[in-house]
């Protein structure tokens, strides 16, 4: 772990276009990585289709991130790069510093060490840390989403479907009202919401219908980095593989690059590209979310992945 | 018999006064920004126009000419009450006649007749923050201001539109203050929106309870908010003022009986009275109507 640093500098860049884009590429590169996941290859990708034509520059770039709690740790020394298009789950179980991560990333918390690079949409990589408040928050409702477990936290609970998923637009300046209710229905289709229910409170919809109603109201301003934190929690499992349905299809459509947190392996497989294992606030795995999970090297991962339930 | 209790000049002691006045000033160096002030208790609840009263209180001097109205009318409890209060205080004329008046106290209306150079328009705010039934946090609504984040306020009018197909605020319509500030006009009728822009009179509004005065400076873009599609509209009345005729002016229903029969008046009550002293006369005046003109 402590090379991370020094490891981030030699991120390999992304597959060059050379590399067969077929479902055996990762095995490709598996096979020509170490023996060991040594935290320096947190940067390696699956090289589908969705990475291309980004000029190979991370979107994120995580380096020894920690935060403490006083003298608590919160989480440790996290370091990964995020591209464009990516998915990266963040696993562990409750306690493990996943949520404490997400927070950090998307600035809801400062960190106690560490930086985060972003790449702005002008090519140029800023410390998240070090933005002002007004940049943070303004990236926060444009480039960025957030999709927290409970819709009741991301959504306004009070005013209608189509001004949830408008509220992003009216806030970057959109005075029109005609073209932002179009845009919301479009949005509420696309997230399988019935048209006739765009003026209904989202107090009145099922759990599933909220969650993805949040998706919508964070999606509609083509955000390129969305924060998931425990998207299908509470849901029933036919809701759940919906939903996860859904956000597969969207996160390809769209190539969004996402940071999902959750104890659900099986969200995490169905997903993510690669997946980071935490435990006890430190990253202990890393790598493309197959070979994680179906050749798990650290003993702690090997439980996890065990103890999933099989029916 | 007890002595005769003995006040300051209008009421407030001199350092309250200038605390007020420094809040004053700031409010008008930012306009439409809610500068805070140590609000004192007066002699009147909470809700009855205690920061309008503590802002005349610190302006009001012996030569000023005071009027004050309460939803249009000079008559009503709370204005003649505020009337007799300054008059007693600081001892200064008083006046139903809004060109006489240096210094207008109001509540909810700003009168019909244009303001002057020179004359002060004092509101009395119930609630001054405009995000505040959107955003309950006090400590997130001034984020918000300071960051000019008002996506917020156009979801209520967005809300408005789709619930009833036109934007259905028609009090305390929120307004944009210079390009800058997002304002909550006090619950004055939207009807009166237009007439704060470009005031040549100043205008200070003042919130005893929450503690806040702000304030538009003569000659100040006021801008309702609005869509491109939906634009910002006042009300139109169908019928002139039953006493005086008067059309394009805002107007009180008065129910006259319980079979249906109602009337619509002026609410500015001495602009009603003006017109009818220079001959102007509605269909339920009482006059023959070949008087009028």
């Amino acid at each position: 772990m402590n090379t991370t640093s020094d490891a981030v500098n030699v991120t390999l860049p992304p597959p060059v276009p050379a590399t067969p884009v077929a479902s055996h590429s990762s095995v490709a590169l598996m096979a020509s990585s170490p023996q060991i996941d040594p935290p320096d290859r947190f940067a390696l990708r699956d090289g589908s289709e969705s990475h291309k034509g980004e000029g190979g520059a991370p979107l994120l770039k995580v380096e020894g991130l920690s935060k403490y709690y006083g003298t608590r740790m919160g989480c440790a020394d996290v370091s990964f790069s995020l591209w464009p298009g990516e998915v990266l789950a963040v696993v562990g179980e409750s306690g493990s510093g996943k949520t404490t991560l997400l927070n950090c990333l998307s600035t809801n918390l400062e960190p106690s060490f560490g930086r985060a690079l972003y790449r702005m949409r002008d090519e140029e990589f800023r410390n998240l840390y070090e933005l002002s408040e007004a940049e943070r928050r303004f990236l926060m409702r444009t480039d960025w989403g957030f999709v927290h477990q409970n819709p009741a936290d991301g959504l306004r609970m009070t005013v209608s479907a189509g001004a949830n998923v408008g509220e992003r637009l009216m806030a970057v300046g959109d005075r029109h009202y005609g073209r932002i209710r179009a845009t919301a229905l479009d949005w509420l289709g696309r997230v399988e919401i019935a048209a006739d229910r765009i003026d209904d409170e989202p107090r009145s919809f099922s759990g599933g219908m909220r969650q993805r109603l949040q998706i919508a109201r964070n999606l509609v301003t083509s955000p390129r980095l969305v924060f998931m934190d425990e998207p299908t929690g509470g849901l029933d499992v036919s809701v759940q593989a919906r939903l996860l349905d859904l956000l597969r299809s969207l996160v390809s459509e769209l190539g969004l690059a996402a940071v999902v947190v959750t104890h659900d392996l099986a969200v995490a497989r169905l997903l993510s590209h690669r997946m980071m294992v935490m435990k006890d606030g430190r990253v202990i795995e890393a790598g493309l979310t197959d070979r994680v999970l179906d050749d798990p090297r650290e003993p702690y991962t090997q439980l996890l992945v065990s103890s999933i339930l099989q029916v | 018999m007890s002595p005769t209790p003995t006040y300051n000049f209008a009421y407030l002691d001199e350092q309250t006064k200038r605390m007020i006045r420094r809040a004053i000033l700031k409010a008008i160096a930012i306009p439409g920004y809610q500068a805070p002030f140590a609000s004192r208790e007066m002699p009147m609840p909470y809700g009855w126009g205690t920061g309008g009263v503590q802002i005349t209180a610190s302006i009001i001097g012996p030569d000023d000419v005071l009027k004050v109205i309460d939803q249009g009318a000079d008559d009503t409890t709370n204005a003649v009450s505020i009337r007799a209060f300054f008059a007693k205080v600081a001892n200064v004329a008083t006046t139903t006649r809004t060109a006489d008046a240096t210094i207008i106290q109001t509540r909810h209306r700003i009168p019909e007749r244009k303001l002057a150079e020179g004359q002060i328009l004092v509101y009395q705010v119930p609630i001054p923050e405009p995000l505040r039934f959107l955003e309950p946090r006090e400590t997130e609504t001034r984020k918000m201001h300071a960051l000019e984040e008002y996506g917020l306020m156009h979801v209520k009018l967005y809300e408005d539109i789709a619930k009833h197909g036109e934007i259905a605020t028609t009090y305390a319509y929120p307004v944009k203050v210079e390009g800058r500030y997002v304002m909550d006009p006090s619950p004055t009728p939207k009807f009166d929106n237009p007439k704060m822009h470009m005031s040549e009179a100043l205008q200070l509004f003042g919130a005893g309870r929450e503690k806040r005065i702000y304030a538009v400076p003569p000659y100040t873009e006021v801008v309702s908010l609005d869509f491109e599609d939906h634009p910002f509209e006042i009300q139109t009345f169908t019928d002139p003022c039953a006493m005086c005729g008067a059309e394009g002016v805002y107007l009180d229903e008065v129910v006259l009986d319980d079979k249906g029969g109602h009337m619509y008046v002026c609410s500015d009550t001495d602009h009603c009275e003006e017109r009818r002293l220079s001959g102007h006369r509605g269909v339920l005046s009482g006059d023959p109507l070949e008087a009028a003109e």
